[in-house]
């Protein structure tokens, strides 16, 4: 079953991509339970009680307590299940987006129309210095790196998608908003924009090339021989 | 005349109405549904129309649209905009909340008309002119709108980042014309149900259509302001330079989202509730047995109705807000399934030991509960923000607000109209059709939508117009086509519905009173029912599903029929 279901997403290659896809599972097998218990009533009841000669429905009004039970302690199963999925994807979410780990590989990647700039700080890891390397659309990460990605936006709305890496955040003009990842596995991966952004939106699109530590050092020793 | 009396006002008028009285400017609730309903069908082929569209360019990039021609991606973002703002305001709410409300109110509470007809009256002619300016709006140079039915700033505030002038100016300007009209409405329904019923029908003997579009109209009207307000504000951004949703001068772009979307999010349950209502309705009537749990019904649909005030920020665990906002509007969001699963396991158990019939009504009946359960549970997905981190802005989300609306306005819609279409046109639909119409729409939706969420998972992001551009959704591209050939398919099988509809218009056998057997009032006068609706106001002695009751000999008891025996306190 966990087959099937991970073939529907890309390839996860994220430090914490296993913990959303667990997560998606998680919640796929409560609401697919729910699913087929209730349109499985349904079609029962359907098919035994339709009309037929010579029978009449009961009256049931559920209007005491003891008929109402049959609804309302469903309801409170619904509400601990809700609670469950709750309190499981705050963990998730604190861990991903509570807080950024600890880095000393940083980013700056600002959106605008119709494309992802891409800001490398360069040996003395600051920005705005004269080492600084602007690229357009091509993010060379190493791999099994915590990545700090501060995102910006020059004009409207855009967001930073990588699929493979279960991350998307929203690129905000006047805001500098930081995302992190950490690929596991190095290759070269989509980068497409995810929201609405103008009539060259479809299309605008990067790629994320996560090297393994010598193919990136390799890479590095190009940039800033 | 005193607008706050319509049975002096229609006494004047009822011998001869001439035609603009009797059909243009008609202060009658049922005309009024009527004209309602009509600009709402237009729409709603418009609306088809642009989902035929995008689906061709998806499935078929840049190749020409059978009886159209290319469509360049810039139009493509018009498609996108105009699909949701069309099917949202100008197919849902006047269809569930205008015409189903006004026809149906008066009727199922005993009453003449409307509390303030003429103010009905205007009602509908300012969303007649919100649906002219949206009209016009298409044909105007530079284009329509295309910053999504959300219209998010700044991509909406400049036309310099769309290229769209007055497209999106008269956008703006339809929106808060229709909600100026929406929000009239809601003040009618609001006085009409509270101060008009007949005698006998208390809060508890309301049918749960009542309710439903009451508690629609209370969270309509509460949560409609701060989006005018913000409406406003982009018009001015757009057009005298102010910069409230612009960073360059100060403003905030995240404001908008949370202007809209508190608004925008309960407007999911303003549509979702009639829907609910009028199948309500129905199940009971062709279960022969009351609807289970009235009251617990009612409390659901009041808590849902609160809830839905405290969820909308999950549109946005994204948008750069805060991240530990998150998880409030997780929970909230979440949570909001219990009283929504209480609705539905009180549908369910009414069926038990019934006596159900199919007929049409029924068939969509059915049709929307059991894809209102699949669009209900996938929401738990995306209401999970880890989850959404991932599923945002895909195929995923529109897949499951499909489900979702798609099933209030559409199953039961269609379920209601053709419940009602007696009592409104006198006369019936055909059945063969109607049955037809109901499985050709149930089997290619979920051919469409299935789907859908699978590609989603694949990672194609909502409002792009060339999936074929991206190398990783290219293996999708099969599964793009089957979802187009489908929903062609789809709207071709609305066909069957508008030759029935005409049909049985012109030519469909005479229909009684009470073709269904039914309880509620509106079934206890000719149909159609004439100007004023009752000769005399009718008194109400019990609840509105008493099916099988040991009261009454046959298997229903009109709400108005005084049973002598025993105490009939229902």
């Amino acid at each position: 079953m966990a087959e099937i279901i991970s073939g529907w997403f890309p390839e996860n290659v994220s430090s914490f991509g296993g913990e959303i896809d667990a997560l998606f599972r998680l919640i796929l097998y409560v609401t697919g339970a729910w699913f087929i218990l209730t349109e499985g009533l349904i079609l029962f009841f359907l098919l035994r009680y339709r009309r037929r000669e010579g029978r009449r429905a009961a009256y049931v009004a559920g209007d005491n307590l003891r008929q109402l039970a049959w609804i309302l302690v469903p309801c409170l199963i619904v509400l601990l299940l809700d609670l469950w999925l709750d309190f499981r994807g705050a963990e998730v979410w604190a861990k991903i987006k509570g807080q950024v780990p600890p880095s000393d590989f940083h980013i700056q990647v600002t959106g605008k129309q119709f494309n992802w700039e891409i800001l490398y700080p360069g040996p003395d890891k600051e920005f705005g210095t004269a080492d600084d390397v602007l690229m357009e659309n091509e993010l060379h990460v190493p791999a099994s790196r915590v990545v700090r990605v501060i995102l910006k936006s020059k004009d409207v709305i855009h967001s930073f998608f990588l699929p493979n890496l279960r991350l998307k955040q929203d690129a905000v003009p006047g805001r500098a908003i930081t995302a992190w990842f950490e690929a596991t596995k190095p290759g070269k991966y989509p980068l497409p924009c995810a929201e609405l952004c103008g009539f060259g939106h479809t299309g605008m699109n990067g790629w994320l090339f996560a090297h393994s530590p010598e193919d990136y050092a390799k890479w590095a020793k190009q940039q800033w021989p | 005349m005193n607008s706050t009396s319509p049975n002096a006002e229609s006494v004047a008028h009822d011998a001869e109405p001439g035609f603009w009285r009797a059909y243009l400017f008609s202060t009658d609730h049922k005309r009024i549904a009527k004209q309602y309903l009509s600009v709402a069908l237009f729409w709603a082929v418009m609306g088809g129309l642009t989902a035929y569209l995008m689906r061709w360019q998806l499935a078929y990039p840049d190749t020409e649209v059978p009886g159209w021609g290319f469509i360049a991606p810039d139009f493509y973002n018009m498609l996108v905009t105009m699909h949701g703002t069309i099917m949202v305001f100008f197919v849902a709410m006047p269809i569930l909340l205008a015409a189903f409300g006004n026809f149906l109110i008066p009727l199922m509470i005993g009453a003449r008309d409307m509390a303030f007809p003429r103010l009905n009256m205007l009602s509908f002619w300012v969303f007649a002119l919100a649906s002219l300016v949206l009209l016009t709006s298409l044909f105007v140079p530079g284009g329509a709108a295309s910053a999504g039915w959300t219209g998010y700033p700044p991509l909406s505030a400049k036309p310099e980042y769309t290229g769209v002038t007055w497209g999106l100016n008269l956008w703006l300007l339809a929106l808060a014309l229709e909600f100026a009209s929406f929000l009239m409405g809601g003040v009618n329904f609001l006085t009409t149900a509270i101060n008009m019923r007949a005698p006998g029908m208390s809060f508890f003997r309301l049918p749960l259509l009542v309710w439903m579009e009451l508690t629609a109209a209370v969270i309509f009207m509460l949560s409609v302001g701060p989006l005018i307000a913000g409406a406003v504000m982009l018009l001015m951004d757009r057009v005298v330079g102010t910069t409230f949703f612009l960073p360059e001068g100060g403003g905030e772009p995240l404001l908008w989202q949370h202007l809209f979307w508190f608004f925008g999010h309960p407007e999911v349950y303003v549509i979702l509730l009639p829907g609910f209502g009028l199948i309500l309705e129905i199940i009971p009537v062709f279960s022969r047995k009351p609807i289970f749990g009235y009251r617990p019904i009612i409390y659901s649909t009041i808590v849902a109705g609160a809830l839905s005030f405290v969820v909308w920020a999950h549109h946005q665990f994204l948008s750069g807000m805060d991240p530990r906002l998150a998880m409030p509007f997780s929970i909230t969001t979440i949570i909001i399934s219990v009283p929504f699963a209480l609705i539905v396991f009180a549908m369910i158990a009414t069926l038990w030991r019934g006596s159900i019939t199919f007929s049409t009504p029924m068939l969509f009946a059915m049709g929307t509960l059991s894809v209102f359960i699949f669009g209900g549970l996938t929401g738990i997905f995306n209401g999970s923000a880890p989850v959404d981190i991932y599923i945002h802005d895909t195929y995923f989300i529109v897949a499951h607000f499909h489900y979702t609306l798609f099933s209030a306005v559409f199953f039961a819609g269609f379920a209601g109209l053709t419940y009602w279409f007696p009592k409104m046109f006198g006369r019936m639909m055909n059945e063969q059709l109607g049955k037809l119409h109901f499985w050709l729409t149930f089997v290619f939706f979920n051919a469409v939508f299935i789907p859908m969420h699978v590609v989603g998972l694949g990672g194609m992001m909502r409002r792009i117009s060339d999936p074929t551009q991206y190398e990783f959704l290219r293996p999708l591209q099969p599964l793009n086509q089957f979802i187009t050939v489908a929903a062609i398919l789809l709207l071709l099988s609305q066909l069957v519905f508008v030759v029935n509809f005409f049909r049985s218009l012109i030519c469909g056998k005479v229909a009684e009173r009470n073709p269904w057997q039914a309880n509620t009032l509106e079934w206890r006068v000719p149909s159609p029912p004439p100007h004023e609706n009752f000769d005399a106001i009718p008194v109400v002695y019990h609840g509105p599903y008493e099916y099988n009751s040991s009261e009454a000999a046959v298997d229903w008891l009109p709400q108005d029929r005084r049973v002598t025996t025993g105490a009939a306190t229902r």
